[in-house]
C-alpha cells in the first residue's frame, strides 16, 4: 500500500497532491503536459526532493518532511519505467535487465535465471543478446518493463510507457502491459495523457491540472463524467475539463 | 560579341581557378614542408643510431613516464571538477570555469613563472616546502606539475562537454535499479561519455609530451632527470643536430597517431 502526501514549490505552480495505491491497484495520472504527473513520479522514486510531506510505501517511510527521512532513489525499492524507456545504449537487453539484480549482490547463475524467465514471458527472450539499440519500439518497452519488473520491486511507476509506440503497437501493448501489472500485485502509477490508456489500463483515475488533484474516480466514470463538475465535453478519445483538455 | 563575352567569362573562371589553386598548393606547402625538411635531412641509419644513444633514449624516456604520469594525475583530479560542471549549474561555476581554461591561452612563459613563483624556495608555497626539506624545483615532479597545469584544462574540457552529452535519465534509472551515485558513475555514465574522456586524455596527453615553456623554467634542462624530448631537441641544437632530428621525427610520429586516433573516436561518436 502506497500512502502519499506531497508538496513542491515549482516554477510555474505549487504542487500538492495526495494519494494512496492499493496492492495490485493501478492507478493512472491523467493530464496535459507540465500538470505535474512526471514531478509526481520523480518524487515518489527519490529523484526530486519534497518540500514537505510523507511517502509510505507498504509502511515503510521513503520520505517524511517532519522527521527528516530521505530515502535515495537505490534503497526505495521502486521500478520505473521511464518515458522512452532510458535503457543502457551501451548494453544488450540482458545486462540492461540484469543490472538491477547485480546491484542486489545476486548469484550470476541467479541473475541469468531470473532475466531469462522474465524475458521470455514477456516476449522478447530471443533477443536477451542484441544491443537494445537495434530493438523496435515494442521491443524496448517490453525490455524496460523486464528492467523494472525483474528488481521485485514494491511500487511500479510508468512515465508515458506508450508515448514512444505506434498507434498499432500501442493497442496491443496497452492490454498486454494492463495484465502484466495486474499480475505483478504491485501498487502501480501509470502517467498519461491518453484518455483511452486511462479507461484500459487503470483501475482508478486521478486528474492532475496545475499541480492539483481536480478530478478522481473509476476509468468508466470519465465517460458517464459523473462526479466531474468540471467536465465540459466528452467523447470516445476526448475529454474537455474546466481547465485541461485531453484526448 | 556574344562569343568574346563568353570566352572572357571563361578566360577569367580558369583564371580564379588558377589562383585558387595557388593558395590552396601553398598553405598544403607551408604546413607540410618544415616537417618533411626534418625527414629528408636524415637517413633511416642516422636516425636508428641516434635514438639508441644515451641521452636520446633518456629523453624519450623521461618524456613518456612524466606525460603519462601527468595525464593519470589530470584523469583523477579533473574528472570530477568536469563532472560537476556538467551536471551542477552552481553560482560561480561560469567563472571556475574561465579560470580553470587561463592555462590554454595562457604564454607558456607565463605558466612557467607563476609556477616558479609558487614553488620556488621562495615562493607561496615552495618556502613552506623548502622548511619541511621537500624541494620540487628543478626535479622530474617539477616537469610533471608543468605539465599537469599546462594540459588539465584541455581535458577538463572535453571531458565536461562528454559529460554533458550524457542524458542524466540514464543516471535516473541506474539509480532506482538499486546502483549508488559512484556505481552510477562507473556502470553508466562514464561508459556514455567514453569517446569524449578518450579523446580529451589523448589531447591532454599530447599536450603533456610537447610541453616545452612552462617545464624548462620550472624544472630546468637537466639530462636524465628533467629533460623531456622538446628540452632535449632545444638543447641539442647546438651541440648534436641530428639528435635533435631524430626525437623530433618521434614527436612528429607520435602526434600523427594521436591525430589518427582523435579521428577514428570523433567518427565513432558521430
Amino acid at each position: 500500500m502506497l500512502e502519499v502526501q506531497l508538496k513542491k514549490s515549482l516554477r510555474d505552480f505549487d504542487l500538492d497532491v495526495s494519494l494512496s495505491v492499493r496492492s495490485g491497484e493501478v492507478l493512472v495520472l491523467l493530464g496535459e503536459n507540465g500538470s505535474g504527473k512526471s514531478t509526481t513520479l520523480n518524487l515518489l522514486a527519490g529523484l526530486l526532493n519534497p518540500d514537505e510531506g510523507i511517502i509510505s510505501l507498504n509502511e515503510r517511510i521513503l520520505y517524511s518532511g517532519c522527521t527528516s527521512v530521505e530515502l535515495p532513489p537505490e534503497d526505495r525499492n521502486i521500478g520505473y519505467v521511464f518515458q522512452n524507456y532510458a535503457l543502457f545504449p551501451h548494453m544488450s537487453a540482458f545486462e540492461n535487465v540484469a543490472f538491477g539484480l547485480r546491484r542486489r549482490s545476486m548469484a550470476s547463475v541467479e541473475i541469468h535465471k531470473r532475466v531469462q524467465h522474465i524475458l521470455d514471458d514477456l516476449g522478447v527472450g530471443h533477443l536477451m543478446y542484441e544491443r537494445v539499440t537495434n530493438l523496435s519500439g515494442g521491443q524496448r518497452q517490453r525490455v524496460a518493463l523486464a528492467r523494472a519488473l525483474v528488481i521485485q520491486p514494491d511500487l511500479l511507476l510508468l512515465d508515458e510507457p506508450l508515448t514512444a509506440l505506434d498507434r498499432q503497437a500501442r493497442e496491443k501493448i496497452r492490454i498486454e502491459l494492463r495484465e502484466e501489472l495486474v499480475k505483478s500485485c504491485k501498487p502501480s502509477i501509470i502517467v498519461t495523457h491518453s484518455l483511452k490508456d486511462a479507461e484500459i489500463m487503470g483501475d482508478r483515475v486521478i486528474i492532475l491540472a496545475e499541480g492539483k488533484i481536480i478530478w478522481t474516480g473509476q476509468p468508466n466514470e470519465l465517460e458517464k463524467h459523473s462526479g466531474s463538475p468540471q467536465v465540459r465535453y466528452i467523447s470516445d478519445e476526448y475529454i474537455s475539463f474546466s481547465k485541461i483538455a485531453i484526448d | 560579341m556574344k562569343s568574346g563575352s563568353s570566352s572572357s567569362f571563361r578566360g577569367s573562371k580558369g583564371l580564379i581557378i588558377l589562383i585558387f589553386g595557388l593558395i590552396v598548393f601553398i598553405t598544403i606547402l607551408f604546413y607540410t614542408l618544415p616537417l618533411l625538411s626534418l625527414f629528408l635531412r636524415i637517413t633511416p641509419e642516422e636516425f636508428i643510431n641516434t635514438i639508441y644513444e644515451p641521452n636520446v633514449q633518456s629523453a624519450i624516456l623521461l618524456s613518456l613516464v612524466t606525460a603519462t604520469t601527468a595525464t593519470a594525475i589530470i584523469v583523477i583530479l579533473g574528472t570530477p571538477l568536469a563532472f560537476l560542471n556538467a551536471r551542477v549549474d552552481y553560482s560561480g561555476r561560469k567563472f571556475v570555469e574561465t579560470l580553470i581554461d587561463i592555462p590554454i591561452v595562457l604564454p607558456p612563459s607565463v605558466a612557467g613563472l607563476s609556477l616558479l613563483v609558487l614553488l620556488g624556495r621562495r615562493g607561496l608555497l615552495g618556502s613552506t616546502l623548502s622548511e619541511m626539506g621537500i624541494t620540487i624545483i628543478f626535479t622530474t615532479l617539477a616537469v610533471i606539475i608543468a605539465q599537469v597545469f599546462v594540459a588539465g584544462p584541455l581535458y577538463i574540457r572535453q571531458a565536461k562537454s562528454a559529460f554533458a552529452m550524457v542524458d542524466p535519465v540514464f543516471e535516473s534509472a541506474s539509480r532506482t535499479l538499486g546502483a549508488g551515485p559512484i556505481i552510477t558513475f562507473i556502470k553508466v555514465t562514464a561508459p556514455l561519455a567514453r569517446t569524449g574522456l578518450i579523446s580529451g586524455i589523448i589531447i591532454s596527453f599530447a599536450r603533456a609530451i610537447g610541453e616545452f615553456g612552462a617545464t624548462i623554467m620550472v624544472a630546468g634542462n637537466l639530462p636524465g632527470k628533467t629533460q623531456t624530448m622538446p628540452l632535449a631537441i632545444y638543447g641539442f641544437m647546438q651541440s648534436n643536430l641530428t639528435a635533435s632530428i631524430a626525437l623530433s621525427i618521434v614527436l612528429i610520429a607520435i602526434s600523427f597517431v594521436i591525430l589518427v586516433l582523435i579521428r577514428i573516436l570523433s567518427g565513432k561518436s558521430a
